[in-house]
């Protein structure tokens, strides 16, 4: 699209839409939303961006290999962090279970593995979206 | 002749089917009685005990990323390979046509 005035008005809202999906990633644990949520915005921002400026500069944003990676070691992530469960001797995945600080509950840092999980979800989910709208668009062409 | 014969049999044996599924139907509780057996103690224990048990104020997380983890691992993975499948068949048929 050729658009000045969509470019400008993107340019100056797409960079906080990303942040605030971040933010929903990393407060899912404390305020409404949570990881898959907060994935869908920040893989939404990189669509629109890609909507916006052209498919070739969304690619260069976020090359195929940062995707693939993201994609790959989002989902080890969840089962490394199971993995301290079975090192402790409780079951897989265990949280409270493994003796690990609970922290004070409303704080960033409460709730032991669930907001480690919580990041590798969101970042996975928004992968998720962005390749599958790259590879849609490719097809297009 | 064959295949009217055929017919007639994945008709009975659809009507079977159905049958059983509307009696089925038939015995279920009404919806949103508070006596049914969907309410029992798990949900109370989520409510009361959630906190305490996650130390997480957002119980839907709570449920979601502790008591239901293996679902959530299952379902990053079912993410995983709903993108493989659709880059692997859009890649294949765009190699197709090159290759053309």
């Amino acid at each position: 699209m050729k658009d000045f005035i969509l470019k400008r008005i993107a340019s100056i809202v797409l960079p906080f839409i990303c942040i605030y999906g971040f933010y929903v990633i990393f407060h899912g644990h404390v305020s409404p939303g949570g990881s898959f949520a907060g994935g869908i915005i920040v893989g939404l921002s990189f669509i629109a961006f890609s909507t916006i400026y052209g498919i070739e500069k969304g690619r260069k944003k976020l090359p195929e290999k940062v995707l693939v990676y993201a994609e790959s070691y989002g989902t080890l992530w969840y089962g490394i962090l199971g993995l301290v469960g079975i090192v402790k001797g409780v079951p897989f995945l265990a949280n409270k279970l493994a003796g690990i600080d609970m922290g004070a509950p409303g704080a960033l840092n409460s709730g032991g593995l669930i907001s480690l999980i919580g990041i590798g979800v969101g970042i996975r989910v928004a992968s998720t979206m962005v390749t599958l709208f790259f590879t849609m668009m490719e097809e297009e062409k | 002749m064959k295949l009217r014969v055929r017919n007639l049999i994945i008709l009975v044996f659809v009507s079977v089917t159905i049958y059983g599924m509307l009696l089925m139907i038939a015995e279920l509780p009404p919806y949103g009685m508070p006596d049914n057996p969907v309410h029992n103690e798990v949900s109370v224990r989520y409510i009361n005990e959630a906190l305490e048990e996650t130390g997480v104020l957002n119980m839907v997380t709570s449920i979601v990323l502790d008591y239901r983890a293996y679902d959530t691992m299952f379902e990053t993975i079912v993410l995983f390979t709903a993108v493989l499948a659709v880059v692997i068949t859009v890649r294949a048929s765009n190699g197709k046509e090159k290759g053309k």
